[in-house]
Order: structure tokens, then C-alpha cells, then sequence
């Protein structure tokens, strides 16, 4: 199933956020999205999951979900969103409870994704229990529960410290590379970009349109912390944003 | 230069950080809630034993000790703690249920909130207990106006303190569940609900406490056998042992309440941090 957004707008009350973007994402591919602060990421990334609706334009799928996908659409939080008191197991268990499976086979799902976002041993902690590491984790397992068609991630790794996030990048690597997944990945850290995305879509500020979009050709398993090839995409990104973040960063909310 | 100092001497290595970071963070001390009943009883106790008290202004305890025995002893005590106990069983569940349905419910739709916030603002400061006459013409003098009072005292906190739980329940975590396309049901049954739980746990200790207030209050008109019709007859006749009595079975029936709710708190709302 491929996403394909066409000519999307919005405003919020005077403030236009997004302006004519259009963009499709293909099956299979990561797609990550950097732009500077404010410039409509989450509100696209809401746009994509059916979380809000546009003002302008609109949001496609193509072709169909594959058919044991439980919510084809599957969104990891910046925050997690876990609920606290819910075990890690009961966690992911909610969101397979409204589906018609057998107990056996939510057994069977939970112990999977547990074991491949090696939660195993931690089934039963709460969640005030586990490091924010885990935690991401946790919701990472939580949306393979349900075999989406694309993930929609909004700076998953953000509210870590550099030393997990590097961790949890390794993990979202091997995840893809065992099984490619279609994403879509918001963030403002051009190195996670550039580790993780096929392609990378720079917008403008706000109003955010689309300035510029990178491919990067090398598989994902073989990018590595330091590589002068991803450096030097990292380096362009820069050179791309910073004019915008300067100016953004000097532009008053809610004028 | 390594010689010992004394601690606080202006070491060379350099003075200790002093330590700020004390309170503000209250833990169980146990023992102490039940010292402070045990002091202030015995303190009464000598109080109106060497007659530094009088006894017109204060039974002694152990007399209020020896008529609650009686009490129990002669099965008075059940026949006046069991329709009592009927009575705020059954109003405040009637309260208490009606309040927390309605308070979720404001807490989750536009028109039922624009409806009936301005109606609880405005049944909320109404004294209760002024309407009880009114009560017993509509409800008759029987049980039902007793019921209805303690509903009615019950219901307006709990509303309250349920739409405020719903509304402080993080909307995060409710776009999530939208995000897996949980059902509606599942989202008040499971994210809604047990979010506002503890918000709606601490608006029960205060709806009970009110529950108990208007208990008595209610067996003041038409009440043969009940703990305020206890304290009612007792205070007509002046007799403060009896009167202290039912006073205290008030108090216990509160302590009781609170305890339960504690533990209801220990039981389910361990996962908060
Ligand atoms: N629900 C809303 N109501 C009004 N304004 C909103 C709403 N959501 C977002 N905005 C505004 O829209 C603009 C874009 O917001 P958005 O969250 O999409 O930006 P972003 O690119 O994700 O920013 P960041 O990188 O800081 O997360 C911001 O100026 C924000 O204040
Ligand atoms: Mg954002």
C-alpha cells in the first residue's frame, strides 16, 4: 500500500501551516521528514494517520492494506503514550483487544513483538517501571502488534538521551532490514535522517512547502555512525535548513 | 596538610554543599494518626477526672467508653447502625452512581456540558439540608426522602470531581487509542475511565464525608432508629454520654470510609509514579 498526499494545505484560525504539498510515499520505504520548528511535521504526520483533516487537498492511499494488517495506519508518539497502568503486556494487548483473535493468537502476537523489541523479560513491569528507552520500545512493539502498512513516527527517539536513541535507531534498523516496513518519520535530527530515510523531505518554515527532497541510495544496514557518505548528506541537509531555522527562530508565534 | 578536621570547620578542601533538598515530600509515619486519638482521648480523660473539665461541658471518655459497651451489649446499637447504614448505603450509591455517569458524561460531550455545568454550579452551593423538609413532602416521610437527600448531597461533588477527572485525563493518550482505531467504548472503558479514576476516588472521600453529614441531618425528621436520631434524642435529654456515643460511631463510620478508600488507592492505583 503506498500514501500519497496531493497538494495538502491548511491554516489554524489566520496561521497557514502547510501550502500546497504533495508528496507520495511508496511501499517499503522510509520517508523522513525535517523541517525547522513549527513548520506543519505533526500536523502532516495527523493528516496521513486520519487524526485530523486538511483545509485543502487531500490524502490517498494506493492499492490495498495487506490483509492481516490490523491498522494499516499505526502511529509511535514522541511521548510514548503508554497507558501507566497497563503492564508492558497489557499495553500492547490493547490495541489487539478490539479485534476478533483468538486468545491463543494474541498470546502468540504479544510474545512476538515482545521478543523482537526484546521486552520479553519485562512483560510485566508498569510502565513507570522501564527507562524511556524501553518505553519507546514498548510503543515500537505496540505498533508492530498490529502489522501496520506504514508507520507514522513523530521524533520517536527525541525525548531520549543521544546514547538510547543511537541504541533504538540500531533496533529500527534491524526491524527493516528483517522486515521492510513503510515509513514515514518525523524529526529534527538530521543524522537520524540520514541513517534511516530512503528519501528525505525538507520543508520550508511555515507555511511548510516542500523546499527539497534527498535520496539516499545506500541500504539502511550498512549506514554507519561517522560515514563520510551520510556526513556529507547530514552537511547538506544543514545547508538546506539553516537559512529557514534562522528565520524561524526569529518569527513571532501567532502573528 | 591531610590532619582531620571537624566537621563544619572551614576545611581546606573546601566547605559541604549544604543539603536543601529537605520536604515537601511527606511519607507514611505510622502510629502517629493513631497517637494523636490516643492523646487528645486521655488528655479528656484527665481533663474531667480531676474536674479540670466539667462535666457539663464534656463526658468523660471512659463513661462514653461504658455507654457504647451497653449499647452493643443490649443489640441497640445494630438496631440503630443498620438503617443508618441502609441509608447511606443506598443513597449515596444512588448519589454517587448518577454523579459519576453524569460527570463522564460532561466530561465527553459539548451539549451535555453546556447543559448541565450551569445547572450544577447552581444546585451545588444550595444547602441540602434546607431542603429536607421539601424532601419529606415530596418523597414522604419514610425512607425514600432519607434516600433522596443523601443522593442528592452526594451527587453534586461527585459530579464535579468526575467532569474535572475526565477532563485532566491526557488527551494523548486518548488520540492514541483513536490512532489504533480502538472503538469508542473501548476508549472511555479503557483509557478514559481508569484515567480519571484517581480524580474521581478523592471527589468520593469528600461526596462521603457530605453523605454522613446529611445521614444525620435526614434522621432528624421522622426517624425512630438511626445514629442521628441517637444523638437527637441524647441531645434533647442532654445526655452527653449517649450524645458523644453516636458521635463517635459518626467518626468511625468516617475513619472506616477513608480506610477503605485507601486501600482501593493501594489496590488500583499503584502504577501511578
Ligand atoms: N491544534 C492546533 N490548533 C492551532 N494551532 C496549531 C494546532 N496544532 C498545531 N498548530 C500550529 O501549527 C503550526 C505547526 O505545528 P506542528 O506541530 O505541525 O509543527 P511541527 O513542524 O511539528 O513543529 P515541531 O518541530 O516543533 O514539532 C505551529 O505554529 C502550531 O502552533
Ligand atoms: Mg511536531
Amino acid at each position: 500500500m503506498d500514501l500519497l498526499i496531493e497538494n495538502v494545505g491548511h491554516s489554524y484560525g489566520s496561521v497557514e501551516v502547510l501550502r500546497e504539498v504533495s508528496l507520495d510515499i511508496p511501499h517499503g520505504q522510509i520517508v523522513c521528514l525535517v523541517g525547522p520548528s513549527g513548520c506543519g511535521k505533526s500536523t502532516l504526520l495527523r493528516f496521513l494517520g486520519g487524526l485530523e483533516e486538511p483545509r485543502a487537498g487531500r490524502v490517498l492511499t494506493v492499492g490495498e492494506p495487506p490483509s492481516d494488517s490490523l491498522n494499516p495506519l499505526t502511529y509511535v508518539f514522541q511521548h510514548f503514550a503508554l497507558l501507566p497502568w497497563r503492564t508492558v503486556e497489557g499495553n500492547v494487548r490493547l490495541v489487539l483487544e478490539d479485534h476478533r483473535l483468538g486468545r491463543a493468537e494474541i498470546d502468540a502476537i504479544v510474545a512476538d513483538v515482545l521478543a523482537r523489541t526484546r521486552l520479553s523479560e519485562f512483560a510485566g513491569a508498569l510502565p513507570k517501571q522501564l527507562s524511556g528507552g524501553m518505553k519507546q520500545r514498548v510503543a515500537i512493539a505496540r505498533a508492530l502488534a498490529v502489522r501496520p502498512a506504514v508507520m507514522l513516527l513523530d521524533e520517536p527517539l527525541s525525548a531520549l538521551d543521544s546514547q538510547t536513541s543511537e541504541l533504538l535507531l540500531d533496533d529500527l534498523v534491524a526491524l527493516w532490514t528483517r522486515q521492510p516496513f513503510t515509513a514515514v518519520y518525523v524529526t529534527h535530527n538530521l543524522s537520524e535522517a540520514v541513517r534511516l530515510g530512503h528519501r528525505i523531505v525538507v520543508l520550508s518554515r511555515r507555511p511548510g512547502r516542500i523546499r527539497e527532497i534527498l535520496t539516499v541510495d545506500m541500504p539502511l544496514s550498512d549506514r554507519h555512525l561517522g560515514d563520510p557518505v551520510l556526513e556529507a548528506h547530514q552537511r547538506q541537509l544543514w545547508e538546506l535548513m539553516r537559512d529557514e531555522a534562522v528565520a524561524a527562530d526569529r518569527e513571532l508565534l501567532g502573528e | 596538610m591531610s590532619e582531620r578536621r571537624d566537621e563544619g570547620s572551614d576545611d581546606r578542601r573546601g566547605n559541604p554543599v549544604a543539603f536543601r533538598g529537605r520536604g515537601f515530600a511527606p511519607r507514611p509515619v505510622p502510629g502517629v494518626g493513631l497517637a494523636v486519638f490516643v492523646i487528645l482521648i486521655a488528655a479528656a480523660e484527665l481533663g474531667t477526672r480531676t474536674g479540670w473539665i466539667s462535666a457539663l461541658t464534656l463526658p468523660r471518655p471512659s463513661a462514653v467508653f461504658a455507654t457504647f459497651v451497653d449499647l452493643w451489649r443490649s443489640g441497640q446499637l445494630w438496631i440503630h447502625l443498620v438503617p443508618s447504614l441502609r441509608r447511606i448505603l443506598v443513597g449515596g450509591s444512588i448519589g454517587i452512581g448518577v454523579g459519576v455517569s453524569l460527570g463522564v458524561m460532561i466530561g465527553l460531550f459539548g451539549l451535555v456540558r453546556a447543559g448541565l455545568v450551569p445547572l450544577v454550579a447552581a444546585l451545588f452551593p444550595i444547602p441540602k439540608i434546607a431542603l429536607l423538609p421539601l424532601f419529606v413532602v415530596w418523597f414522604g416521610i419514610d425512607e425514600a426522602s432519607k434516600y433522596a437527600l443523601i443522593a442528592f448531597g452526594t451527587f453534586t461533588p461527585t459530579v464535579v470531581a468526575t467532569f474535572g477527572a475526565v477532563d485532566n485525563v491526557d488527551r494523548g493518550l486518548i488520540r492514541m487509542g483513536q490512532s489504533f482505531g480502538l472503538s469508542w467504548w473501548s476508549i472511555v472503558s479503557k483509557i478514559v475511565l481508569p484515567g480519571a479514576f484517581p480524580g474521581i476516588l478523592s471527589g468520593l472521600r469528600v461526596s462521603i464525608s457530605i453523605g454522613i453529614i446529611l445521614l444525620v441531618a435526614s434522621e432528624m425528621i421522622g426517624a425512630e432508629h438511626g445514629v442521628g436520631a441517637y444523638i437527637l434524642e441524647a441531645g434533647a435529654l442532654y445526655d452527653l454520654e449517649r450524645l458523644f456515643t453516636g458521635v463517635a460511631l459518626l467518626s468511625i463510620l468516617g475513619l472506616l470510609v477513608s480506610w477503605i478508600i485507601d486501600l482501593v488507592e493501594r489496590r488500583f492505583l499503584g502504577w501511578r509514579g
